[in-house]
């Protein structure tokens, strides 16, 4: 899990008319992903293009399962390199979910930072940072 | 059309490399294009094109202000790497420009946004930087910085293809054992031992503090010209067979995770193969590389993306020393600069090195392991 120091601020995203609906599913707590309804690939990060169709009105966010396995991991294990408003140890993931793209997040509190390994299943959940920030992070999965 | 053997490096110039200078980095930088037209044998007047990193400080109308040139025939700056050359280069051996520079300065180890483990982007300059980086998908996580995002696809190699943290170690030794020899690698006084490398402090684990590049106060510069000019110059000239870039889709600095094949590096990939194309040669040619090293563990991966061994075989490669790797100690001695390790290229070239190897006849450098990539091939 992460623990987050008082005082400091998160680095917020930067929305955008590219990737504000991304954001605003996040604040209701769904997970959405990109895809082109012409080709159905899908994509991340979100892109006002389809480079395959090269339309742009094709692009829409899409539910996604919010399921996932653990593609890579990095810990964070002092406060050198850390940023400062998270405490260390902390882990940053990319999971590779069902639709195929890989997303980058933290673990969720039941998952200890020393228990995470590529390959791992994990499903989407979601956390309150605070008044205007919730980000989606990721649990163990059962099935 | 083809650049192969139309230009070459005739003059290089460095700044004192130090931890802290008063020097600014408009300072730095007018000194080394100085020390590079006195390397060659030519006068400052005659430089007529200057180029620079976007990262940068100090743009080529500045640098103009202080050295006295009355026309650039050619100036430019391009993205992360030293992507810059290959302007350079091109506006060479386009006939736009004689004599172009390329230079940088930089205060990385006074200046906290300019080091490697510092936070990616400062906020202020966010604007800027947002048509690069959407760094909306990692910094709310904290995932910050250079160190962190290259830790990811470290990690993943490490696993798909079971390296052991003592072959990471051996790029450390290998690398060090060089910068031991090199008084201007000012962070390496005795080369790193395996112990100390496997009790050295996990900073973004699986990275250690000891695998990365330090920063660095200097300026360096490096002049461009055409091959049959700089025959007639001071020094003997590095010959570029060949110049490339190597960019590649769901490329990200350090973070284009979204690559099906990351681990691969797939833009060193295309760049290597290129340079490979141009020059005429394959990479059992090479006698001596210069490899990004800001993060050492990247080593490996690059020997495989540049076609010196397979897949998952680059780490066994670096242990083997199978090849001599960044000869002057790289970014780990000398600080982080990029251009330091062309500077090296080119001492090969020269038969100038500290840890000169026999017959080096051909050089390959290489930039920007896991992000938009540039390289070069130079020879005698
Ligand atoms: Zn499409």
């Amino acid at each position: 899990m992460v623990e987050y120091v008082p005082g400091i601020p998160i680095l917020k995203p930067y929305i955008d008319a590219d990737n504000k609906a991304y954001w605003d599913a996040v604040k209701e707590e769904k997970f959405v992903v990109q895809q082109c309804n012409k080709c159905k690939n899908y994509y991340q990060p979100p892109r006002p293009m389809c480079p395959e169709c090269l339309t742009l009105d094709t692009m829409e966010f899409v539910p996604s399962t919010g399921k996932g396995e653990v593609y890579s991991y990095i810990i964070y294990t002092t406060d050198k390199m850390a940023y400062p408003a998270m405490k260390i140890p902390y882990a940053v993931m990319v999971v590779e979910m069902e639709e195929g793209v890989r997303i980058t997040a933290n673990n969720a509190p039941d998952i200890d930072t020393d228990e995470i390994y590529i390959g791992m299943p994990v499903e989407v959940t979601f956390a309150k940072i605070d008044d205007d920030l919730t980000l989606y992070q990721f649990k163990k999965r059962k099935s | 059309m083809s650049i192969k053997d139309k230009t070459a490096i005739a003059g290089i110039g460095l700044t004192e490399y130090s931890t802290g200078t008063d020097l600014t980095e408009w300072a730095l930088a007018s000194l080394c294009i100085k020390n590079a037209a006195e390397d060659a044998g030519i006068t400052v007047k005659d430089i007529d094109g200057l180029v620079k990193d976007i990262d940068d400080g100090w743009d080529c109308s500045y640098v103009q202000k202080t050295l006295g040139i009355d026309n650039l025939l050619y100036s430019s700056e391009s993205h992360w790497g030293t992507s810059s050359m290959l302007n350079a280069i091109s506006a060479v051996a386009s006939g736009t420009a004689n004599n172009v520079v390329y230079y940088r300065s930089r205060k990385g180890a006074t200046s906290d946004k300019r080091s490697p483990s510092d936070y990616r982007v400062a906020k202020e300059t966010m604007d800027d930087s947002i048509s690069i980086l959407r760094i909306d998908f990692y910094e709310p996580f904290g995932l910050v910085n250079p160190v962190g995002c290259a830790a990811m696809i470290i990690q993943r190699y490490m696993n798909e293809y079971n390296i052991k943290p003592e072959q990471m170690g051996s790029v450390v030794t290998g690398i060090t054992e060089y910068g031991a020899k090199n008084p201007l690698a000012l962070y390496t006084d005795k080369a790193v031992t395996m112990d100390e490398y496997m009790n050295s402090e996990m900073v973004a684990d699986p990275i250690r503090e000891i695998e990365c590049a330090k920063g660095v106060d200097a300026g360096i510069a490096i002049l461009i010209t055409r091959a049959e000019m700089a025959k007639d110059m001071k020094q003997t000239p590095a010959i570029i067979m060949s110049a490339a870039q190597g960019a590649a889709m769901n490329g990200e600095f350090f973070t284009g995770y979204n690559q099906e094949k990351m681990t691969a590096l797939p833009e060193m990939v295309s760049m290597g193969d290129e340079l490979y194309r141009i020059a005429g040669i394959t990479a059992k040619d090479v006698n001596v590389a210069q490899l990004d090293d800001r993060f050492t563990p990247m080593v490996p991966m690059q020997v495989e993306a540049l076609g010196f061994c397979g897949a998952g075989e680059g780490a066994a490669f670096c242990e083997a020393r199978s090849l001599p790797i960044n000869t002057a100690g790289g970014s780990l001695g000398e600080g982080f600069m990029d251009s330091n390790r062309i500077v090296e290229a080119v001492r090969q070239v020269r038969g100038t090195s500290t840890s000169q190897v026999d017959n080096a006849e051909i050089i390959l450098y290489a930039a920007g392991a896991g992000g938009p990539a540039d390289g070069l091939i130079i020879r005698k």
